[in-house]
């Protein structure tokens, strides 16, 4: 089992126990990633950093990973003054930054685009987010959250709360837990549930999710609650997003009759869904989430760069 | 004598167990525009079938159906069989078989999956299920079930 040289498109890309050791592996970067230790396995490696779409935390943990394991980056960060601009196809885009570089991070607004890019590069592609499709780093990043403060991801009941139909993190997440055996609640405005093709892949992994209206309710067994931000730029018509919009807020009254272990989590950047009176609570876990980013993904980078050592001959 | 509601063909293609309403569909994905100027194309809307208990039939002189064409009638269409007709006589037969990925024959209902933009590539679809068939775009995931308004 190796990951050296793939492409990592959707959490489904990678089975449960590549997940597992990329989750170990993220575990014993934290000290490199904190500069605390050094280590510089991509010494001699270009990672692109191609955003097509704005991102601050994920494109600079993702920088962050790539300087702290001694690499380089290229990077497009506005296509605005990119050729893409020119009208020049993101097939073209990826067979370019192919040949200046060795791997290849795309955030990209359109759907599918990573799967694209992945056909058209020789070079691994990690997908940063495609549209509302698949961000699978960030699934692996929230993992490693719930992994550092559980110990484990089997049997935690996590929630699923917010924009369930266009929050890209959560359909890849859902998945992952339901690999892992956690328990899936989802809390969401009816317009904005999860979509029924992340439930057909969920089916096949025999979890049973639960709908909780009630956001009391939907917090007060809860191991984990995972907020989410409405994500108003994917709506078709702004009248059905000012519908939804402050439908729903986290704040220390919800959390009064939660468990004292709860952990709150976020893809950040959030938008009023979570108060900030809760960051000053045992419960807040969104920052460390946030920091985590640097960790897995080193993991990752350090996974798909790194060619694996050979076994010695008997 | 036996009447005959569709006059044999010397060569060409018939296409017969259409479901019942779906010829003009089968029509559309022929693309009888393309055909040769002097080909007949006969069609049969509404007729008995021991099988079906209705059915429709399509025939089309001077033309065999590309494997594209195939798959998608195989979507359409699912019930039809295939007959290729040579000098008056039934030479091949076969039924539609649905491949596991089907390309160029849908768009993806998906407005914003990267296969509906300028992009030097065809739509793909897995099969994720056969009965009834349900594909699934190979680039963004999206479920299509409905394909006579999705036919590319």
């Amino acid at each position: 089992m190796s990951l050296y040289g793939r492409d990592v498109i959707s959490i489904r890309d990678l089975s449960r126990p590549e997940i597992e050791a990329l989750l170990e592996s993220a575990r014993r970067m934290i000290p490199y990633a904190e500069g605390k230790k050094v280590m510089h396995p991509l010494a001699d490696k270009i990672v692109a950093m191609a955003f097509f779409e704005p991102s601050t935390r994920t494109r600079l943990s993702f920088e962050s990973a790539v300087h702290r394991l001694g690499g380089q980056c290229i990077t497009i960060a506005d296509p605005a003054v990119s050729s893409v601009r020119k009208g020049e196809s993101l097939s073209d885009t990826i067979r370019m930054l192919t040949s200046y570089s060795d791997a290849i991070v795309l955030r990209h607004p359109s759907e599918g685009s990573a799967r694209l890019a992945g056909r058209a590069s020789e070079r691994p592609v990690i997908n940063a987010g495609d549209g509302a499709g698949q961000h699978p780093t960030q699934t692996l990043l929230d993992l490693a959250t719930m992994q550092e403060a559980f110990g484990t991801l089997s049997g935690l009941r996590v929630v699923l709360l917010g924009d369930l139909k266009y929050g890209r993190t959560v359909h890849s997440l859902a998945y992952a837990l339901a690999l892992f055996g956690a328990q899936l609640v989802v809390s969401s405005p009816p317009s904005l549930q999860l979509p029924e093709e992340v439930r057909d892949q969920l089916e096949p992994l025999g979890v049973k999710i639960q709908e909780e209206e009630q956001l009391h309710r939907a917090v007060r067994d809860a191991d984990v609650l995972y907020v989410t931000r409405i994500q108003k730029e994917r709506f078709p018509d702004e009248a059905d997003y000012l519908k939804v919009a402050g439908s729903y807020r986290i704040d220390a009254g919800v959390l009064a009759a939660a468990k004292s272990r709860l952990i709150v989590l976020h893809p950040l950047p959030r938008a009023g869904e979570i108060a900030p009176e809760v960051d000053a609570t045992p419960h807040a876990a969104y920052f460390r989430q946030a920091f985590l980013a640097v960790p897995v993904r080193m993991a990752l980078l350090d996974a798909l760069l790194t060619a694996p050592k050979r076994a010695r001959a008997g | 004598m036996r009447e005959l509601k569709i006059t044999p063909i010397k060569n060409g293609t018939v296409i017969d167990h259409i479901g019942n309403g779906l010829a003009l569909e089968v029509l559309r994905i022929i693309g009888i525009q393309s055909l040769d100027k002097d080909s007949t194309v006969s069609v049969a809307l509404h007729v008995r079938s021991g099988k079906l208990g209705w059915k429709d039939i399509v025939k089309v002189e001077n033309m065999e159906l590309s494997p594209r064409k195939v798959n998608a009638i195989a979507l359409i269409a699912p019930t039809a069989t295939i007959s290729i007709i040579r000098e008056f006589r039934v030479r091949e037969k076969r039924v539609v078989d649905l491949p596991d990925r089907i390309v160029g024959v849908l768009r993806c209902p998906n407005s914003n999956c990267i296969s509906n933009q300028v992009e030097p590539v065809e739509s793909e679809f897995e099969v994720a299920a056969r009965r009834p068939v349900v594909l699934t775009c190979a680039f963004c995931d999206r479920r299509v079930d409905d394909f006579l308004h999705h036919l590319a």
